[in-house]
């Protein structure tokens, strides 16, 4: 087996008082697309911001390509930082405005000493090609280009040293529909070309299992649910993920209005102050005594790689005893 | 006679890069108790249709022609003074930011009686009876507590459902409700969605929901308008629209959805379908179809004549010569 491009084992991120993550692991395989879906306050952009330390991990260990960069210096992080780049959701504010989009997407090439000015403006020209831009945009600002352009010169900028991973918050969620299925379509393409490894951080569900190989689910500073993408739009096993999904628009009047929505009661509690037990269980439709006091792990059923947390998801090793007319349908 | 006549409305802004046409030639109708989606893309001018019913645009800069008529009586012309009587009273609005909408400083249940002290001039402690029970009517739990605190302490679909409280205070006949969900997550907008219906339910308030988001528009609205630089190119009660969609455009976005490659079967090299080019410039108003350049189905006549909308069902209209062949699945 491969070495995982990024493993996270056990990440913890307290703002002060806040816990934006609270105990966190995950893998993201060689050219594998991995989407973490939350809602706000989960969490899921600290992750990101911690995988590129642009914030400093409370605790916990981040692996790239098997070396532990937790601890590192900012010098020390340096050259690595060429493996891993980031877009990010706004177009708008992501571009510098006095910047010429020549100059933006090849800021990595000279900051990386990759290249000298002189030489970088062909890869430059043959990046923005592979994103879709002709090359008279070089010379151009970001505030003469459209939303759909400046998120291709956001991919241009993160791609074009070539990184083994990408870290993506919310790419096209500033997007128009026609524009996004686009820049999605774009980044299908070049993830199946350049073979990098994503990390895709969103709150839209059908933008992951339109593109991502694996889902994982944030709630309140943790995973609930994590598994491959059809599997766990086929079957979700956590309470959580099951109103999540049903609750989702769907672009089809007759299924829209047929379904069964699961409405969750309450509001997401404040990460000032999780819940104990799961943290779930203060909106959880299916809540019993057991998880207002014992945190349920991430298991597996059928012991594949689709574990949720959720004590109904393994009945037999409850930690009560069995209560009766209580059992989750997938 | 429908309860609301908006007749050639167009509206035009006066900007320093010359004069923008927001809105060109648009007809539509509101019956009592029907809820109507305004749907497009940024730029497409359903914002500023449904706001020129209030008469919120900024009234130095706007150009607006053609007729607005709430009951049969016209709003354009009507003197600022009794237009003052109308808007939040007959006409109210809820907009999309429920964090800047809500003034900081005062509680909610101030900013609930405010309205119902100007328009009807109940006493202090009528309106503060009033102000609980609207709350109750919008969903929110221990009201009577709820009235006393500022908007800081609620949560964003909490403060949603004031802004709608607060809306519905006087029994609108015409609620306008601008992206009313798009800040919100997934599981709160649920909720917020079941409060517009049943708002219509029960008070049987006609409202005109502003949206980008055909999901929205097929889980609650009984008839929609897809606008398209302008102009409506196609209106059809939602069943009808989401089977049988004969503008290319409105096609092209049900196509561009993510959920619909994903619907459309599993495989590696799924696609979303694209709409080629861009939207063009609000500042010109071309004599073709404005839609021509990105259309699939263009041909010769498209460049000599703008299309105008053309009856194809019993409420089915659209603006198009080359229509969608009936049949023909999104």
């Amino acid at each position: 087996m491969n070495e995982p491009v990024l493993r996270i084992d056990s990440l913890v991120k307290h703002y002060g008082q806040v816990r934006a993550v609270d105990g966190l692991s995950l893998t993201i395989g060689q050219g594998e697309v991995l989407g973490l879906v939350g809602e706000s306050g989960s969490g899921k952009s600290t992750v990101g911001k911690c995988v590129l330390r642009l914030t400093e991990p409370t605790s916990g260990t981040i692996t790239l390509g098997g070396r532990d960069v937790t601890h590192l210096s900012r010098r020390a992080m340096r050259p690595l930082r060429r493996d891993v780049h980031m877009v990010f959701q706004d177009p708008y504010s992501s571009l510098n405005p006095r910047f010429s989009i020549e100059q933006i997407v090849s800021e990595p090439l000279l900051r990386h000493k990759v290249m000298r000015r002189r030489e970088a403006g062909e890869r430059v020209a043959a990046m923005l090609e592979k994103v879709g831009l002709r090359t008279e945009m070089m010379s151009r600002l970001p505030h003469e280009l459209s939303g759909g352009q400046r998120q291709r010169v956001g991919l241009a900028r993160a791609l074009v040293l070539e990184p083994k991973l990408v870290v993506a918050d919310e790419p096209v969620s500033a997007l128009d529909v026609s524009v996004q299925a686009s820049v999605l379509n774009l980044i299908t393409d070049l993830q199946r070309d350049m073979g990098f490894s994503c990390l895709f951080i969103t709150h839209d569900l059908s933008v992951v299992e339109f593109l991502a190989d694996r889902i994982a689910v944030m709630y309140l500073g943790k995973i609930v649910e994590t598994g491959p993408t059809a599997e766990l739009f086929a079957g979700p096993r956590h309470p959580y993920t099951q109103a999540l999904l049903s609750a989702a628009p769907v672009p089809d009047p007759a299924r829209a209005r047929e379904r069964r929505r699961i409405v969750l009661g309450g509001d997401v509690p404040s990460p000032l102050d999780p819940p104990a037990g799961c943290r779930f269980h203060t909106r959880c439709p299916l809540a019993f005594d057991a998880c207002r006091t014992v945190d349920p792990a991430l298991t597996d059923p059928r012991d594949g790689d689709h574990p949720a947390a959720c004590h109904l998801v393994t009945p037999e090793r409850r930690p009560d005893a069995a209560v009766p007319g209580r059992t989750l349908e997938y | 006679m429908s309860l609301l006549d908006i007749t050639d409305l167009t509206v035009g802004f006066d900007t320093e890069d010359g004069h923008v046409h927001a809105v060109k030639e648009v007809s539509l109708s509101l019956e009592e108790g029907e809820i109507l989606a305004l749907c497009g893309e940024s730029g497409c001018g359903k914002t500023v249709t449904a706001m020129s019913v209030p008469r919120l645009l900024p009234p130095r800069t706007t150009r607006l022609t053609g007729s607005i008529r709430l009951d049969g009586r016209e709003l354009t012309t009507l003197p600022e003074p009794q237009m003052r009587q109308v808007r939040g009273k007959e006409v109210s609005v809820v907009f999309q930011e429920p964090m800047t909408s809500l003034n900081p400083s005062f509680t909610v249940g101030f900013q609930i009686a405010e309205v119902l002290r100007r328009h009807e001039n109940l006493s202090r402690g009528a309106a503060r009876r009033r102000a609980v029970e609207l709350l109750e009517l919008v969903g929110i739990p221990a009201p009577a507590q709820r009235i006393k605190e500022y908007p800081h302490q609620l949560s964003g679909g909490m403060r949603q459902r004031v802004m709608i409280a607060i809306a519905v205070a006087c029994s609108p006949r015409v609620l306008i409700a601008d992206e009313p969900t798009t800040a919100l997550d997934v599981t709160i907008q649920a909720g917020v969605l079941d409060v517009f219906r049943d708002l219509r339910d029960r008070l049987g308030t006609a409202i005109i929901l502003i949206t980008h988001d055909l999901g929205v528009v097929a889980d609650i609205a009984d008839r929609a308008v897809i606008m398209y630089a302008g102009r409506a190119a196609e209106q059809a009660p939602v069943e009808e629209l989401f089977a049988r969609p004969l503008h290319p455009y409105t096609l092209g976005l049900m196509k561009a959805l993510p959920a619909a490659a994903v619907a459309a079967g599993p495989g590696g090299r799924r696609r979303l379908a694209e709409i080629p080019g861009m939207v063009p410039s609000p500042l010109a108003d071309p004599a073709e179809c404005a839609f021509h350049a990105r259309c699939p189905s263009g041909q010769d006549d498209c460049l000599a004549a703008r299309p105008s909308l053309v009856r194809h069902g019993p409420a089915h209209l659209a603006a198009c010569f080359h229509p969608a062949r009936s049949g023909e699945q999104p």
